[in-house]
């Protein structure tokens, strides 16, 4: 015989079911089909070119669909990994002190007035759609880097590897300058979250010692949010390398491993953006591009996992909200 | 506080309605516009009495062709009306894809047969002959197109897949000198050797002495060669690198033909290599960057203002690609076409005026066009007579679009091809 | 280290310069594009711009009115998808929390970081290879892959903001939990799910590399959703690499439309969620 409370519970568990609940269910089974769907379609692509190149794929340097002799294509990711990593790392470079100088202005620096604004023009930065960046790239910021900001970092600095060569535009620096005005507002967002959520204690502690505003940022807050900077940088990376468009109208599109950043060079987005739909019934070429695009995937997932957990571990201390 | 304000629901209210206004604009936008075209039928009429004189000024530029050219006029009507009399059964959309090459031609083809056909809607889309064949072989498009002729083992992987020639047309080398004192319309001289060289990355800068001494009386820059090339599959690399094949035997070795090959000029130390996207792509580059030189089909390096050099020949003479030059590749190299096989292979043509790098484009179908379960039956039909309407009316918009009209020994060989199309076994022309 | 007053102020001005000058620099690109597509795109537009179909590649004429219905088509289709399921998605997250709740939320924050490329090549595997057929169909599943998962967060958010207090409110007065979550729940947070939704609209309307292997393209008008799709974002992609100046009008023009289709709406939601109410409790 169920008591009082137990007949509730059970009513109120079989109304939990009822027709709205019913479509919650469904729905929420939607958010995993899309991964495992995902997950699927690129593995199973890429299964030939796993089983023809093992891990030789991600260490070889050679992309050769079509060998001279008509043999089995010769295919290798470092080009387009290096191209990747050389342009994130140009962006972050770029992007992270910017974003925190940004961070730091509309949480501290703005007056009252000028903060919401100020958020509100970053993120119109973030609301600019890639193929219009692209656009810019392509037929303004190109011929401006190669008219004056290239030759001046020739004529001065040349004599680095990096920024030798010649140079017509188009190559991972210019790729990873746009790459950094669009990194910048999402990682700008995630940092100043960050620093608004540091106790007033803690600033306050500092002030009351007799730290400039300056001094409070160093010793007391950006310390204390390290680990959401961190995040917020991990995040943003996982985002630039994803980046297919802009970077596909301004890199150059070759396959090159080269120390120069003048040149033109390719990155895994824009290798699968260019050669994807023409891949002429050719198996393992297909499966390779695949390939590249599971391993975009799997670096992508991991960015993204890392700095989502760094996040979650700082909202579990109550440090910051989780709405980023 | 259940109940909410009145600022906030009228706001609220504000943006459903907003966005109800925007759904039903646009949704009588589109009513609006698909029910327009019915109008278009009746200022089609007036566009094809423009078409007509407009047939006459190019039959004006039809007579710069060879007599064989003028002589195929007379075939061309006679087996044109017997087709002429078809209209369309039902309204049709038909998706092709394939190479850049001939991409502005069939884009004004498919537009122009829409004003004569307002029921037949043909769009091409033009993502490279490496994808043309991609997509026609796992028959995701209704036709390909491609410069490149397929191979045995394409035509192995796409069983009942045929190919028939559709326009021809020539590889420009393509420079950007400009600003070097060198404008668009000095006409450079290569061989093929010197080409080889400069894609293989072992010619590095204009004023390299061997280019010097094919052009005496030019002052070449010292400036470093900007080497541009395809990103993706393309039949125009096929042209150009199975011309450097035949004949430069390093390259051969090296480097090959195909849709796709790995460039050395990448990888040399000191050389730049660009890779561009479809013809669009590499004439883009070559028109962004100063001392550039690439490959393209010829009218995307005439549209763009860009020099265009001329190449030594079989014969030893240096010949620019225009239609005449093309015209006399075609006709020196093609032979005998075999319905069969229309597989035409015309780089480094004999003949003293033959332009080296001319290559045809070749639309891809399957015979049986119930192969693609896609299809019905009137768009079987239309995309027949579509291409028919192609090797014959079609061929006058070619010269303005520095393409050449096939010559009348290809057309007849389509002919016979394009008779044998048909749809579970009926033929669908005439 | 003991440093004077004097430099530690000058530190802390310097500071503040710096701080300022890297919002100022963020602002430049900002304006350089906002500039460069007003100015060039804005001597692209005329009445033949919104009514013509796209010239074929490096002719002259024409517009983009083909291009126009595909994105809003594409659009619509994402968004028909897409919002349903994510809003219900996001309430599930609500309703049930728990370890799997929680996991599924990550699963939906790992999804949005997703590149759309990888999204497009999926749907071409699942969709259009299966199909036979490139479609604007299979572009707006591309789109609502991508939408999903923000829909789902954003909603989550909002309902999560609403204080239990208004939840209880409406259970102790015998309300079926389904009905506090439509008439009590949803409706306060009504503002923040309707802002959420806007944003990714305006988000996937920007798309691009999903719609290169899915959508394709199209000369003319569809007849129906499963034909190819013409969108603005990849005319922008492919007359913008092209080399005809024309073309490259053609490009910023259309980039102009979307940029302004697509900040208008950014704008619109974010003044109108400043004016969000406060809940007196």
């Amino acid at each position: 015989m169920q008591t009082q409370v137990e007949k509730t519970r059970a009513r109120q568990r079989a109304r939990r079911l009822d027709f709205l609940h019913t479509v919650l269910v469904v729905a929420a089974i939607g958010i995993p089909i899309i991964a495992i769907l995902s997950l699927y379609a690129l593995i199973n692509g890429s299964l030939d070119s796993i089983l023809a190149f093992g891990f030789g794929f991600l260490t070889s340097s050679q992309w050769i669909p079509n060998p001279p002799n008509g043999g089995p294509p010769i295919l290798g990711a470092l080009p387009s990994i290096y191209g990747s990593v050389v342009t994130t790392t140009i962006a972050l470079l770029f992007a992270v002190p910017i974003s925190l100088g940004i961070a730091l202005f509309q949480s501290e620096l703005a007056p009252g007035k000028l903060r919401l604004p100020s958020i509100f023009l970053v993120e119109l930065l973030a609301a600019v759609p890639s193929v219009v960046y692209g656009l810019w790239g392509i037929l303004f910021l190109v011929p401006f880097m190669s008219s004056y900001v290239d030759p001046g970092l020739m004529n001065s600095l040349g004599f680095l590897p990096i920024f030798s060569g010649e140079t017509n535009g188009l190559g991972m620096f210019t790729a990873g300058v746009i790459l950094a005005i669009m990194i910048i507002p999402y990682a700008a967002a995630v940092m100043r979250e960050i620093i608004t959520a540091v106790p007033r204690a803690q600033r306050e502690a500092c002030i009351a010692l007799g730290g400039t505003q300056w001094e409070t940022m160093r010793m007391a807050v950006i310390p204390y949010a390290s680990t959401g900077i961190i995040a917020a940088i991990v995040l943003a990376m996982g985002r630039a390398i994803g980046e297919t468009m802009a970077v596909t109208m301004v890199i150059g599109n070759v396959a090159r491993i080269t120390p120069s950043l003048f040149l033109p060079a390719e990155t895994i987005p824009s290798v699968i953006a260019n050669e994807f739909t023409e891949v002429a019934g050719n198996g393992i070429y297909l499966a390779a591009l695949f390939e590249l695009a599971l391993i975009l995937f799997a670096i992508a997932l991991i960015m993204n996992l890392i700095g989502r957990l760094l996040i979650t571990r700082l909202a579990f201390h109550g440090k910051v909200g989780s709405d980023v | 506080m259940i109940r909410m304000s009145n600022k906030n629901s009228k706001r609220n209210i504000a943006i459903v309605v907003l966005v109800i206004v925007v759904i039903a604009a646009v949704a009588g936008g589109y009513y609006f516009m698909t029910s327009s075209s019915s109008t278009s039928q009746t200022t089609s009429m007036e566009q094809i009495s423009t078409q007509m004189s407009e047939t006459s000024s190019m039959t004006t530029q039809q007579s710069m062709m060879s007599s064989e050219t003028m002589s195929s006029a007379t075939t061309m009507a006679s087996a044109t009306s017997s087709v002429a009399g078809w209209q369309p059964t039902a309204s049709v959309s038909i998706t092709g894809a394939g190479a850049t090459f001939p991409q502005p031609l069939i884009q004004k083809w498919t537009v122009t047969y829409n004003q004569l056909y307002p029921q037949v809607q043909i769009s091409y889309n033009g993502i490279g002959s490496g994808g043309g064949i991609q997509q026609i072989t796992a028959k995701v498009v209704d036709f390909g197109c491609s410069d490149a002729p397929l191979s045995n083992a394409q035509f192995a992987a796409a069983p009942g897949l045929v190919l028939f020639p559709e326009t021809l047309g020539g590889v420009a080398i393509t420079y950007n000198l400009a600003i070097y004192g060198i404008p668009s319309s000095t006409v450079l001289h290569f061989t093929s050797s010197v080409i080889a060289q400069i894609y293989m990355g072992t010619i590095l800068k204009w004023n390299d002495p061997q280019l010097v001494a094919l052009n005496p009386g030019i002052t070449m820059p010292d400036a470093h060669i900007t080497v541009v090339h395809r990103s993706d599959g393309s039949g125009t690399t096929f042209a150009f690198t199975n011309f450097l094949s035949v004949t430069d035997p390093n390259w051969a070795t090296q480097v090959g033909y195909s849709t796709s090959v790995t460039w050395p000029v990448d990888t040399a130390p000191n050389a730049i290599g660009v890779g561009g996207k479809g013809n669009p792509g590499v004439a883009g580059a070559v028109a962004n960057t100063n001392g550039a030189i690439g490959y393209v089909d010829l009218i995307y390096a005439l549209e763009n203002n860009l020099g265009v050099g001329a190449v030594e020949n079989a014969a030893g003479n240096f010949i620019a690609p225009t239609l005449q030059t093309i015209l006399y590749a075609a006709q020196n190299a093609t032979g005998t076409p075999n319905p069969k096989d229309l597989r035409l292979h015309i780089v480094n043509a004999a003949g003293p005026q033959s332009y080296p790098i001319a290559t045809y484009t070749y639309t891809l179908e399957y015979q049986d066009m119930s192969k693609n379960p896609d299809i019905t039956l009137p768009m079987a039909q239309a995309l027949a007579h579509f291409f028919w309407w192609e090797i014959h009316d079609g061929q006058q918009y070619a010269p303005a679009l520095y393409y050449v009209p096939l010559p009348a020994n290809v057309v007849a060989a389509d002919e016979q091809l394009l008779l044998t199309l048909n749809y579970q076994g009926t033929p669908l022309l005439p | 280290m003991f440093s004077s007053v004097a430099s530690r102020r000058f530190i802390n001005r310097l500071f503040m310069v710096l701080s300022t000058l890297a919002f100022l620099i963020a602002l430049v690109p900002l304006l350089s594009i906002l500039y460069q597509t007003l100015s060039k795109g804005y001597a692209a537009l005329n009445l033949d711009f919104f009514t013509q179909l796209t010239p074929p590649i490096g002719g002259a004429g024409g517009g983009i009115i083909n291009a126009i219905e595909g994105s809003l088509t594409c659009v619509g289709i994402a968004s028909l998808i897409g919002i349903p399921v994510g809003l219900f998605a996001g309430a599930y997250l609500y309703e049930y929390p728990g370890k799997l709740a929680n996991n599924l939320r990550l699963v939906a924050e790992v999804l949005t970081g997703v590149p759309s490329i990888v999204t497009g090549i999926v749907v071409y595997v699942v969709i259009v290879a299966t199909f036979h057929s490139f479609s604007a169909f299979a572009g707006g599943i591309a789109l609502s892959f991508m939408m999903i998962p923000i829909v789902a967060i954003s909603t989550h958010e909002s309902l999560k903001l609403v204080p239990n207090s208004i939840k209880e409110g409406g259970l102790a007065l015998g309300v079926s939990r389904s009905k506090t979550l439509v008439y009590i729940l949803v409706s306060t947070a009504k503002g923040g799910i309707v802002t959420g939704i806007a944003l990714s609209v305006a988000r996937i309307m920007g798309e691009t590399a999903p719609l290169l292997f899915t959508a394709l393209g199209n000369q003319f008008m569809m007849n129906s959703i499963f034909a190819p799709a013409e969108s603005m974002t990849v005319l922008i992609y492919s007359y913008g690499t092209s080399p005809y100046p024309t073309a490259h009008a053609f490009a910023w023009g259309a980039a102009l439309i979307l940029l302004l289709l697509v900040l208008g709406l950014n704008v619109v939601v974010r003044i109108a969620s400043r004016l969000k109410p406060t809940t007196a409790i």
